[in-house]
């Protein structure tokens, strides 16, 4: 009875879409506003990752997706269908939850097997997924055991091949590897990534670890307070971060005050410090005074007076193992690191106290949204 | 600063304190559980060992009555409050912070507060208006008023132990395509079990020994182990009702001792 589904490959309908969606817990003068109109657009096969500090609203986001809320005002569509009312357990969407949620009566491979057969598989086709799923986790020597008697690691790859065996079109993970040391963590970092590409599922992953957004992620959202900052690749939020919290949240950031002095189309001149630079103005991005974000890696650390260089007095170094951070004070007060590399400054002729020059990379700086 | 923290074991006297206070509470016990086996007909000379007033007390039908009604009572009246303490602990822990929520935790354990003495004259007055108007006389007064008063026994251990479980077990059991009612057959139900059973058990062992109630609430030859012994020690005491007794308390530890157990599997 259904219309033959598009076969229009270069623009597939989003796995899930949230539009302008807003969750106020409460009511009256315990209202609290947890998400805040937030859009988003996650495609098919994609590993989108929310990332944000504690209390911006990512679980919020997650459980709104997966239908343990509704949302207060706005929609969420899961290819093109809007699915804002349907209850948990008629959403192709399963969670890998941040306390794991493994049914403890049950054994390892009775709680992969508890979604297909809610879906009322046949029997051997349960036997079979729940066979394959074991073996995608590495778990098959264990399948018998009760969840309550293996280690953390491994309820965590059952979390995950529990809610992977359904098939569901999106699988939500929420900190999924907060619990984890950081030898584990970094395994399965790498085989979550293993996974995703081998079951071409849609996976939404929140965490407040950057780095870890950064390594995983094909796109990234950054909240904040109920609100989505920016969207983009781990290279574009972290080279051209939108704002001043998206910037510092991600990465090390030294904030510079800037005057503009002349622009000259989508570029301008700028004053930092003393020195005169040349840097790109995003669309939106005005003068006359503007605050720039330069990350630590991208000076160079020179002798003090050379032009184009910014001025100012070393006042620290912190031996880091890789690298050492500088701390300098500009000339006009403002504080700034830059980070070098130990390889190349094993005996660097830097002393503390005395002046010094750090040199920007070209479109090292970037003028922030305020 | 102290190396150690304070315990009550290291106060002096303490030992001794102890040790008189578990003689006054086991002394009388221990005294009736050996009468139990005098061979004699006194409660205070011991005569020799014998199990004779065991079988008497097996031979003697107004106690085997007494002792069927007493667990018939007790069966129906725990499987009754448990259904209906299952029900209300389901209620209060599985749904969201509701306005009187705090006036039905109260109104549940209400059996805990009110004196017993009250509420069994209460049931005499009512279940007498009822008989007046029915003209039945059966056991159900009986069971019915047993079950009222062992709820809250039920519904505490059940109560505890769904507020124990992770709500998060039914969201990920919703999340795997379980219907409300297949989430509660497949998940909350066999979590729940060791709390029914604990609070079936405790239910079946307070209807057991109940006398105020059963005194006030029963008609003419209703008589539950309790009371009938009650009314024994009224005219002549015999060795008869320390047997009755033992085996009472043997059945009560038997099911308090895997009441314990059930419990500690759950931690
Ligand atoms: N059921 C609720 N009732 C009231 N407020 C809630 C509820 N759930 C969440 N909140 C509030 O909404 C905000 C966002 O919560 P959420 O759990 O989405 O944060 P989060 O980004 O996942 O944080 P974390 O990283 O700590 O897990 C928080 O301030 C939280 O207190
Ligand atoms: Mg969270």
């Amino acid at each position: 009875m259904q219309a033959p589904a598009p076969t229009d490959t270069t623009s597939p309908l989003p796995a899930i879409e949230a539009r302008r969606v807003t969750k106020i817990f409460g009511e009256g003068d315990d209202a609290f506003q947890a998400l805040d109109a937030v859009s988003l657009s996650i495609r098919e096969n994609e590993f989108f990752t929310l990332l944000g500090p504690s209390g911006c609203g990512k679980t919020t986001l997650l459980r709104l997706i997966a239908g343990f809320e509704q949302p207060s005002a706005g929609h969420i569509l899961l290819e093109g269908k809007n699915i804002s009312n349907l209850p948990p357990y008629k959403r192709p969407v399963n969670t890998v939850f941040q306390s794991y949620a493994l049914f403890p009566h049950l054994t390892v491979a009775q709680n992969i097997a508890f979604g297909l057969q809610r879906l009322g598989k046949p029997k051997a086709e349960v036997a079979d997924t729940v066979e394959r799923m074991l073996r995608l986790v590495k778990m098959e020597h264990l399948k018998d055991r009760r969840t309550s008697n293996i280690s953390g690691g491994q309820q965590q790859r059952v979390a995950l091949a529990r809610a992977l065996a359904p098939r569901p079109r999106v699988l939500l993970l929420d900190e999924p590897l907060s619990a984890l040391d950081l030898k584990l963590r970094k395994e399965m970092q790498i085989e979550l990534k293993r996974l995703q590409g081998e079951t071409g599922i849609t996976f939404i992953f929140v965490t407040h670890d950057q780095e870890e957004a950064l390594t995983m992620s094909d796109r990234i959202a950054v909240m904040s307070e109920g609100k989505v900052l920016q969207v983009g690749g781990p290279r574009e939020i972290y080279d051209r971060p939108a704002d001043r919290f998206v910037a510092s949240f991600i990465g090390d950031t030294n904030f510079l005050p800037a005057q503009v002095i002349s622009t000259a189309g989508p570029r301008a001149r700028l004053a930092v410090c003393g020195v005169e630079i040349s840097a790109a103005l995003p669309e939106g991005v005005e003068g006359p005074a503007l605050t720039m974000a330069l990350r630590p890696e991208q000076l160079r650390l020179e002798a003090a007076g050379a032009a184009g260089a910014l001025q100012g007095v070393l006042k620290d170094t912190v031996y880091f193992g890789t690298d050492t951070h500088f701390h300098i004070t500009l000339t006009d007060g403002t504080p700034l690191i830059a980070r070098v590399q130990n390889a190349r400054t094993a005996e660097h002729a830097f002393r503390v106290g005395e002046p010094i020059g750090a040199r920007p990379q070209a479109d090292a700086l970037q003028a922030l949204h305020d | 600063m102290a190396d150690r923290t304070f315990e009550v074991r290291r106060l002096p006297g303490m030992a001794a304190i102890a040790i008189t206070c578990f003689v006054i509470l086991y002394a009388p016990i221990v005294t009736l559980v050996v009468y139990s086996f005098n061979a004699g007909s006194s409660v205070a000379l011991w005569e020799g060992l014998s199990l004779r007033w065991y079988a008497v007390a097996w031979d003697n039908v107004a106690v085997q009555e007494a002792a069927i009604r007493s667990l018939v009572v007790a069966a129906s009246a725990a499987a009754i409050a448990t259904v209906l303490a299952t029900l209300a602990a389901l209620g209060t822990t599985r749904t969201g912070p509701f306005p009187g929520r705090m006036t039905i935790y109260t109104l549940i354990n209400q059996p805990l507060m009110v004196p017993e003495i009250v509420t069994a004259v209460a049931l005499l007055i009512f279940f007498a208006m009822i008989k007046v108007a029915t003209g039945y006389t059966g056991l159900a007064y009986l069971i019915a008023a047993h079950a009222a008063f062992c709820v809250p026994f039920a519904y505490l251990p059940i109560r505890a132990r769904l507020e124990g479980m992770d709500l998060s077990l039914e969201r990920a059991a919703a999340d795997l395509y379980a219907t409300p009612f297949a989430t509660f057959r497949h998940i909350t139900l066999p979590l729940m079990a060791p709390g029914i059973v604990a609070g079936a058990m405790l239910a079946f062992v307070i209807s057991l020994d109940d006398v105020v109630i059963t005194e006030f609430v029963k008609s003419a030859g209703q008589d539950t182990l309790p009371t009938y012994m009650l009314g024994q020690l009224r005219r002549a005491i015999s060795p008869e009702v320390n047997a009755i007794s033992t085996a009472l308390l043997a059945l009560t530890v038997l099911l308090l001792t895997a009441f314990f157990f059930l419990n500690r599997k759950r931690n």
